[in-house]
């Protein structure tokens, strides 16, 4: 044992400044806060032209005609594209079905769908010309729900599927169904003592991105396309594009240009096929920047759903049994909605021990807009139901509400409904203390000095509905589980290409990855790995582009996980190699380089004593070692069609909300006071980024709990709100104060114990202020977000 | 389309006269918007920025004359004692961007049912300034909506100003959105007691066509009032008076469902905000020292 | 139509401007200064604040025509302007040169930047050091309003923090690290005076 407070042996990066653990600034920071930082809609070519799209104003129609000749005619319009234009016999692209068209053919499937495209030299230009271009509908009958995607003689969003889900499903209006069955829950619902059951309905959200959908494509000389763009996921992108403009993959050169956020907005394609073809089409640069409206119709949405569930418990407050289905509107295109399917299932349960389980979860096809990819996805609708399950459950055995949870909290071990273990730390039942345990916020906090009322902390705010009438607060809670990466089987990997080499006589470390940097801080936890893991002070992080092997997407709480794994994994590699060369160079002069470990620090050789062996500049001389290399996470195993058996998922995230409200009762206005969070984040590699991502994620919980819906016309299946006046997100004043208790415990499968956290926040934020306004008012509220209407009954 | 920078109110009269289509600009909050958004291609854009005058106030012995492109902001600053209604309206108008730049001119050009100036103005009582070259005019607030995003306005006149009733009491206004800030009115009501006259006038915003004034409920009231003895007694003002009240400033409503609310919850709104604003208004009144209009 | 005014201290022309073009338009395509940001060009997001004459408005709903012989402060002269105000230099900023309209292309901006430039402005270096940047997508009209903020309020309450930032939607942050900036901007200029 050591006697002294000086370690005895040192362990690598631990003497490194910037190094994990530390709330490190980002790299990007100052160019951000300047204005200089160059974001996609930034993008500006010497001779470019203006891209637009037009898009259909109806939802489901038959295209009779399509007439662009006026439009083309248009003095300053280069080029007008429609379907006949498409290059190559590929003409639909999608993430995993190829479904969507890239130009409507014949038909239209949902509002908004991109029918034509015009380059121009002025946006004003491409957008007149466009209003030049007539299109025939023959309007179609819409189908908008289950009960009208599934009626006998339904039309068919897709006829003639031949994706590898249509041969399982019940009905073609049905992208993907996953049922999961374990233990007996017809036989453990006689054992229950309560059952409780409930519909329950998830409004459609945005993911309301700030920076819109936009692009720089520029024709290059070889034949093929230069692309700067935002997204979430560049190779993907790449292989999507590549087969519909008819060029080898190497011709189209993508390179991440900033990125406005994403929330899984960008996971799917926007204007990156429409902008090559215009440009590969009039041989000029052009740019494409969405409008707030047409973003809108630009990008996939979260799956609304509607979600029936039953669950039993004992007397003793056991639950005996789950059952629920889960239906999720996929709209007119697959996107990511068979994984929000697996995901939606396999999560169903909650973060609960339940032995008994009867799991059905599937997405339709309607002419609703497509949905896809949402911060949580999946988890997100589920959670919000089996929280409102568990709060019911509690209330009808007299119990409290946390009590009932920690008592069925799940555990290290304890079996997912489809059959895998937990093998990792699952500390729910301890979140759960933690937020319950602080301190509740004072009453009245609007009253200034204990007199005046500041209505700017009352619901309403601003708009002075309220100096204290009729407000009622509540107090909720909630807990939620979120699978971390990619999973049913699905090859999950990431490549980082690590270069350490002397500048100016400092050792300088090159990470360049392909991951896309959208805002949660990954650049700035690559530094970090590469300081630890090769101990110099200075990171250069190279933009991201295709010119390295794919980073997988910016999405599934993954990247600091997965690019994360890969960046440290290639930094190791470098390491080894760096040793060998010193060991190669230098070996005679010491012992130590063949009998100690050697760790890297502070620019120097080091042994595990603290014996600095030689200079990193030494070894290294003139000579870079640079090495490229794949990374991937434990596999997993798609989850069987039948029984939803198998061990689908990787890792799991946790977090635990409890809210406290105010709700004007007499106006149905609510305002947050506070949403205290604790979550496990395994290693907080940089704890300022946690907190950040763990406030962020709570706060679009909050807006689909309150106001955040696209609403669709339930006749026409038309967007009804597609602009920012009307699909409302939080202000600042709309938004609480976030105190955050972070856990640690390492889940020892992840590279630094660490564990994803990006979307576990946005899981348990929303049932915890559904709720706590159900605590304020004793109303039902089986649907989010609430609207006045449903407080006020109204 | 054609930009036009008239120097002088004179010049933009005769531009309007000129051109009666030309769309008059001044904050540019509603204009811009629908430009950006494709919604208007107007043939010519009347810039009102560069005309002084519309900027500027004057507080006469009865009324203000308010410029028509004083900004919000500036009425919350500096006119809160006389148009204690506006300034409250005028803060819970969009953002604090907004502010800066919106003015009444633009909510009375547009005559959109939400803006947030027509209740406070109806309850005040004011008089719009009307003037083309033909001459000048002043249109009662009363009679200058005249449909849904129509006013009384004819094609060559341009709003200068409007003569909006100095307080003689307490007034209030408030408006519901489902957002604490930065939100379009579900629907709004302001409130204004005239203890020199006895007399009280109200305003609805976003709860019918137009902006209209609850006539039958401000009737109920002034009689109420009148007959309690309450305007000298400065007597507690009876709940079952107060929901009187409230239940006809309701029925006032003309509203539609749509996007941002029921027409359920409109009327409903309407109604919790008359009672609680006349609750306020009227502890003023008493001098029960109360400060009553919060912090906006 | 043609366009004179001064941005960030510089007299500024703008040519063949369309006449439905915002000064938000302007600024970013046609003087080459894109940090104004066009989130949703309603009035509704606030990226794109700057001011004008002094005043913090949203650039997207200026008519460029409108800007003619005025002045605009953007995210780009943000750091000098306060850095003259702090030196008592007042509100405009001096050194005023004729620019180009039109600027070079800009560059996808992911490559590093060493942090800890000492030319920024206090809000400026607050959001960095306090967590409030992400995407950073909504930072530009932020510090704008924000440094307006201070300037007029220079100890502000967290309400009042609040209600001058309504206007300005942030998708990332949860507001949480930017209140913590700005009463970190507020703490430091108060050192210094």
């Amino acid at each position: 044992m050591p006697t002294t407070g000086t370690p005895t042996s040192l362990s690598q990066g631990s003497r490194t400044r910037g190094g994990i653990g530390e709330s490190t600034l980002r790299p990007d920071g100052t160019l951000k806060v300047t204005g200089e930082f160059a974001y996609s809609s930034d993008m500006w070519h010497e001779d470019m032209l203006w891209g637009h799209t037009l898009r259909s104003t109806v939802a489901h129609a038959e295209i009779r005609s399509i007439d662009i000749a006026e439009a083309l005619a248009t003095p300053g319009v280069h080029a007008v594209l429609t379907y006949d234009d498409l290059p190559a016999p590929v003409k639909n692209y999608g993430l995993e079905i190829q479904d969507t068209p890239v130009l409507a053919h014949g038909k239209v499937r949902h509002h908004g769908e991109p029918v034509a495209l015009v380059a121009a030299d002025h946006p004003e230009t491409a957008r007149r010309a466009a209003a030049k271009i007539r299109v025939d509908y023959a309007e179609l009958p819409v189908v908008t729900d289950e009960a009208s995607a599934t009626a006998p003689g339904a039309p068919l969003v897709h006829e003639g599927r031949g994706d590898h889900h249509s041969g399982h499903v019940p009905h073609p209006n049905i992208v993907h169904r996953q049922p999961i069955v374990r233990g007996d829950a017809g036989e453990a619902a006689a054992r229950a003592d309560v059952i409780v059951s409930g519909d329950y309905v998830f409004g459609m959200q945005d993911q309301a991105f700030l920076g819109p959908e936009s692009g720089l494509a520029v024709p290059a000389e070889d034949g093929g396309v230069d692309l700067y763009v935002a997204t979430q996921w560049l190779h993907s992108d790449l292989r999507q594009i590549a087969p519909v403009l008819g060029l080898p993959e190497e011709k189209i050169r993508m390179t991440l240009s900033g990125v406005g956020g994403a929330f899984g907005g960008r996971e799917d394609l926007s204007m990156q096929i429409h902008g090559c073809l215009l440009a590969l089409r009039t041989g000029k640069p052009v740019k494409m920047v969405y409008n707030r409206f047409e973003s809108f119709f630009g990008h996939v949405h979260r799956h609304p759903a509607k979600l029936w569930y039953e669950h039993g418990a004992t007397r003793d407050g056991r639950i005996t049994h789950m059952r629920c289905r889960i239906v999720l509107d996929g709209g007119a295109y697959a996107s990511s909605s068979p994984a929000v399917v697996g995901n939606a299932a396999s999560l169903s349960a909650g973060p609960y021990a339940i032995d008994h389980v009867d799991i059905e979860a599937l997405a339709l096809y309607t002419n609703n807009p497509p949905c896809g990819a949402m911060r949580g996805f999946g988890a997100v609708q589920a959670c919000f139901a089996y929280e409102a399950q568990m709060d019911r459950l509690a209330a009808a055995l007299d119990m409290d509400p946390v009590e009932f949870r920690q008592l069925n909290a799940m555990e290290q071990g304890t079996l997912m409904p489809t059959g895998q273990p937990v093998d990792s730390p699952a500390p729910v039942a301890e979140l759960l203390r933690r937020v319950k345990a602080r301190p509740l916020p004072p009453e009245q906090q609007w009253l200034v000095a204990g007199e005046e009322a500041d209505v700017r902390a009352l619901p309403g705010g601003l708009s002075n509905t309220t100096h204290g009438e009729g407000v009622v607060r509540g107090v909720g809670y909630a807990v939620g589980i979120k699978n971390v990466g990619f999973s049913e089987g699905f090859d999950d990997y990431s490549t980082a290409r690590v270069r350490l080499e002397v500048i100016a006589g400092e050792p300088v470390a090159v990470v360049h990855t392909a991951m896309a940097e959208v805002g949660q801080g990954g650049v700035t936890v690559h530094a970090q790995i590469a300081r630890t893991e090769l101990g110099v002070a200075q990171v250069t992080i190279q933009p991201a582009d295709t010119r390295v092997g794919s980073a997988g997407s910016t999405s599934a709480s993954r990247q600091t996980y997965v690019t994360g794994g890969a960046v440290k994994h290639a930094c190791e590699a470098v390491r080894e190699k760096v040793l060998e060369r010193g060991r190669r160079l230098f070996g005679t002069y010491h012992p130590a380089w063949a009998t100690a470990e050697l760790l890297l620090e502070g620019g120097k050789v080091v042994t595990d004593a603290g014996e600095v062996l030689a200079d990193l500049a030494d070894v290294l001389g003139d000579e870079a070692v640079e090495l490229e290399l794949e990374w991937r996470h434990r596999p997993t195993e798609a989850f069987d069609l039948r029984t939803g058996q198998g061990h689908g998922h990787v890792q799991y995230s946790f977090a635990a909300h409890r809210a406290v409200v105010e709700v004007d009762t007499e106006l149905g206005l609510v305002k947050v006071i506070e949403l205290a969070v604790a979550q496990d984040v395994g290693k907080a590699l940089n704890p300022l980024s946690v907190e950040g991502q763990i406030q962020g994620g709570t706060t679009q919980g909050l807006g689909i709990a309150v106001m955040e819906e696209i609403l669709i016309d339930p006749v026409t299946a038309k967007v009804r709100n597609p602009s920012f006046t009307d699909y409302l997100i939080p202000t600042i004043l709309d938004t609480p104060t976030i105190p955050i208790d972070v856990l640690e415990l390492a889940d020892d499968h992840a590279p630094y114990g660490l564990r994803g956290i990006g979307e576990a926040p946005t899981l348990s934020s929303t049932p915890a202020v559904l709720a706590a306004i159900r605590n304020a008012t004793g109303l039902e509220l089986n649907r989010t977000p609430v609207r006045p209407e449903h407080l006020t009954g109204t | 389309m054609d930009f036009l920078r008239p120097a002088t109110w004179e010049e933009a009269l005769a531009a309007k006269a000129e051109h009666p289509t030309a769309v008059p600009i001044a904050g540019g909050t509603d204009v811009m918007v629908e430009i950006n958004f494709d919604h208007r291609r107007p043939e010519y854009l009347l810039d009102l920025n560069r005309i002084g005058e519309l900027s500027a106030w004057t507080v006469g012995e009865e009324t203000v004359e308010l410029g028509a492109s004083v900004p919000y902001t500036r009425i919350m600053e500096h006119l809160r004692a006389e148009l204690p209604g506006l300034a409250i309206a005028s803060h819970t108008v969009a953002s604090p961007q907004i502010r800066n730049r919106g003015g009444v001119g633009g909510n009375l050009g547009t005559a959109s049912p939400a803006g947030d100036a027509h209740p406070a103005l109806l309850a005040a009582g004011a008089e719009v300034e009307a003037e083309s070259v033909r001459g000048s005019r002043r249109i009662p607030i009363d009679a200058f909506y005249t449909g849904v995003k129509r006013n009384a306005l004819a094609a060559d006149e341009l709003i200068r100003s409007v003569h909006i009733k100095k307080a003689d009491g307490p007034q209030q206004f408030s408006k519901v959105g489902t957002r604490n800030a930065m939100v379009i009115a579900v629907c709004a009501f302001g409130l204004a007691l005239h203890p020199a006259t006895r007399t009280v006038r109200t305003g609805i915003g976003s709860a019918a066509p137009t902006p209209v004034r609850a006539r039958v409920a401000e009737e109920f009231l002034n009689a109420a009032l009148e007959e309690g003895g309450f305007w000298e007694s400065g007597r507690i003002i009876t709940p079952s008076i107060a929901r009187e009240f409230a239940t006809l400033a309701a029925g006032a409503c003309n509203p539609i469902d749509d996007v941002r609310g029921t027409a359920r919850y409109r009327r409903h709104a309407v109604a919790v905000m008359a009672r609680r604003q006349l609750g306020w208004t009227w502890e003023q009144y008493r001098g029960t020292g109360r400060a009553m209009e919060g912090a906006a | 139509m043609r366009v004179n005014f001064t941005v960030n201290g510089r007299e500024q022309r703008a040519d063949d401007v369309w006449e439905g073009e915002s000064l938000l338009y302007v600024l970013r395509e046609r003087l080459g200064l894109p940090g104004s940001k066009n989130a949703c060009e309603q009035g509704e997001c606030g990226s794109c604040t700057v001011r004008l004459d002094g005043v913090p408005v949203c650039s997207c709903l200026v008519a460029a025509g409108q800007v003619e012989g005025r002045e605009v402060l953007t995210v780009e002269g943000l750091a000098e302007y306060a850095g003259n105000r702090a030196a008592g230099g007042g509100a405009s900023v001096p050194g005023a040169a004729t620019g180009e309209a039109g600027a070079g292309a800009a560059r996808p901006g992911t490559a590093p930047h060493p942090g800890g430039s000492g030319e920024l402005s206090p809000v400026q270096q607050a959001f960095i050091d306090a967590g409030a940047v992400q995407c950073g997508f909504c930072t530009p009209g932020l510090l704008v309003a924000a440094d307006e903020l201070l300037e007029r309020v220079p100890s502000p309450s967290d309400a009042d923090i609040r209600e001058a930032l309504s206007g300005n939607l942030c998708r990332c942050t949860g507001y949480e690290k930017i209140l913590d900036a700005v009463r970190l901007a507020a703490a430091r200029q108060e050192e210094t005076v």
